[in-house]
């Protein structure tokens, strides 16, 4: 990708070729971190999880995926059909918009944006919205639970984390995120500010839906939450949101916490992918973990406890780097 | 103040030690068995069907077709046929039936049974296709056992067998008979002679 760029040594081949790399590299992550999900979840409860299809079953989830593909899309009767259509799109779009500003390594950078984190930050709130078209638009009071739930989750869980990332930013002074990289020469900032980092990681698994934060489609209580009227490729293009979210919190999070493509030895995207792939892991090990939270505590959770701590930890940072 | 704190550190050391608990079972070893390729071995005390025991001494079984098993099953569900052959003392069996979709492993069978003939398999794949794959031919099972283990296959008398054994048999009564009469016989008279 990078020596075709630059051979065509023009802006609209890289985002192209770029935008194509993003597709296929979102739906090769979103197979493979299904595999893994199934893998870890059945190691912990000592199941071995799929084994039969490819080497450990490897090709399981091609094959689900093929599916999906081939099964019927149903549209119940008194759906609010365009904004029903719409929805999976609107959870799909930002996602990989979202791609254009990881850096994958030093050069391996779609478009390095001046208000990268923003962008990231701005795109990933949309997905809120889809899930609000999606459970309002689906005349089932499942689904709306799901999105009512998701809509005042979202108030719950971004303040804290737009406020930990803002204390991340005070310390590099830029909004780009090849910048915050190039702040970690010496150190990553996961050792600074391990607070942060723990703010952070929290607010990504709500901000994902994913357990101890499912309320929205909590599938013990409301069906499958936001996405019950859903079937065959659109429901898929939920499920691939979901994961490529996984993907783009745990990359961010690289970025900020962990030396984004910073390591020895080995190339930078390899350390890239690594400490990303690590990171998922965590959020997976979260959800066969935790059991999830009543809606009271989560907000209780996130108004008493994760907001005064990431504004006390944003205060210290700006006062420690006045004083040093 | 330290009270709030304190509520947190211990809120997060709670979430931190369960996490230690999955990540100890994450590098355990898997227990689930993946069935038709591997199979586990059964307790000796298992109780599956009831099959002819294998007599260590004489290799074969020690039915003797008393029909104390048929008798007694609650289930009704035992057919034993046996029959005397020339130069045996007891009857021995030639047809052993279990009906086993009417068993309820009551093991009443092996309780009763006067020689130990009969013990609890070790089979658990009862699986079929149809509903005879449940019946069981004890003397077949018996004679597949043998083969497994290297041991000489008891042959299952056929048809033609039984009724040499039975008409051998009804010879050797008569036989029996006969002399019986001739000894007493001569003994009314000879007494006299003698």
């Amino acid at each position: 990708m990078e020596m075709l760029a630059s051979y065509l040594g023009t802006e609209v081949a890289r985002m192209v070729v770029g935008l194509i790399g993003v597709i296929a590299l979102v739906s090769v992550n979103a197979l493979f971190l299904i595999w893994m999900e199934r893998k870890v979840s059945a190691h912990i409860m000592l199941r071995p999880g799929p084994m039969e299809v490819g080497w450990h079953g490897s090709v399981q989830t091609i094959c689900d995926a093929v599916k999906l593909m081939a099964k019927e899309l149903i549209t119940p009767e008194e759906v609010d059909r365009p904004v029903y259509y719409l929805a999976p799109v609107v959870v799909f779009l930002p996602v990989l918009l979202t791609f254009l500003v990881i850096p994958f390594s030093q050069s391996l950078i779609i478009k390095d944006l001046n208000v990268g984190i923003v962008l990231i930050l701005a795109f990933s709130t949309l997905t809120v919205l889809a899930i609000l078209m999606a459970g309002w638009s689906s005349n089932n009071k499942y689904s709306v639970f799901g999105a009512i739930r998701s809509v005042a989750q979202n108030i719950a869980y971004e303040i804290p984390l737009l406020v930990t990332v803002m204390s991340i930013l005070l310390m590099v002074g830029s909004f780009k995120l090849s910048d915050i990289v190039a702040a970690q020469g010496r150190y990553w900032f996961i050792l600074v500010q391990p607070l942060a980092f723990i703010l952070y990681i929290i607010c990504a698994t709500a901000e994902t839906n994913r357990t101890p934060f499912d309320l929205p489609e909590a599938e013990s209580e409301l069906v499958a939450g936001f996405h019950t009227e859903y079937s065959g490729m659109r429901f898929a293009l939920f499920f691939l949101a979901e994961y490529t979210n996984m993907f783009i919190v745990s990359a961010v999070a690289t970025v900020l916490f962990l030396g984004g493509w910073r390591g020895p030895i080995l190339p930078g995207v390899v350390w890239f992918l690594l400490k990303v792939y690590a990171l998922i892991f965590l959020i997976m090990w979260f959800r066969w973990t935790f059991p999830r939270v009543r809606f009271d505590q989560l907000v209780t959770f996130a108004w008493k406890i994760l907001i005064p701590l990431s504004f006390a930890n944003l205060l210290i940072t700006a006062f420690l780097m006045k004083l040093f | 103040m330290i009270a709030y704190f304190k509520e947190i550190l211990v809120g997060f050391w709670s979430l931190l030690a369960g996490m230690a608990v999955t990540i100890r079972y994450f590098t355990k070893p898997i227990v689930t068995v993946q069935y038709p390729r591997e199979k586990i071995a059964m307790s000796p005390k298992y109780r599956g069907y009831p099959q002819l025991v294998i007599d260590p001494e004489t290799q074969t079984h020690r039915c003797i077709a008393c029909e104390m098993c048929s008798r007694t099953c609650p289930s009704q569900l035992i057919t034993v046929e046996g029959a005397k052959f020339p130069g045996e003392k007891q009857k021995r069996a030639t047809r052993y039936i279990h009906e086993h979709y009417y068993c309820s492993l009551c093991g009443l069978c092996t309780e009763v049974c006067p020689t130990s003939a009969l013990e609890y398999s070790q089979e658990y794949r009862l699986a079929g296709f149809s509903r005879e794959d449940a019946v069981i031919d004890h003397l077949l099972l018996l004679q597949q056992r043998q083969k497994a283990a290297g041991l000489p296959v008891t042959p299952v008398p056929t048809d033609a067998d039984i009724a040499a054994a039975a008409a051998a048999e009804a010879a050797a009564k008569e036989a029996k008979a006969k002399a019986a009469a001739a000894a007493k016989k001569p003994a009314e008279g000879s007494e006299v002679k003698e």
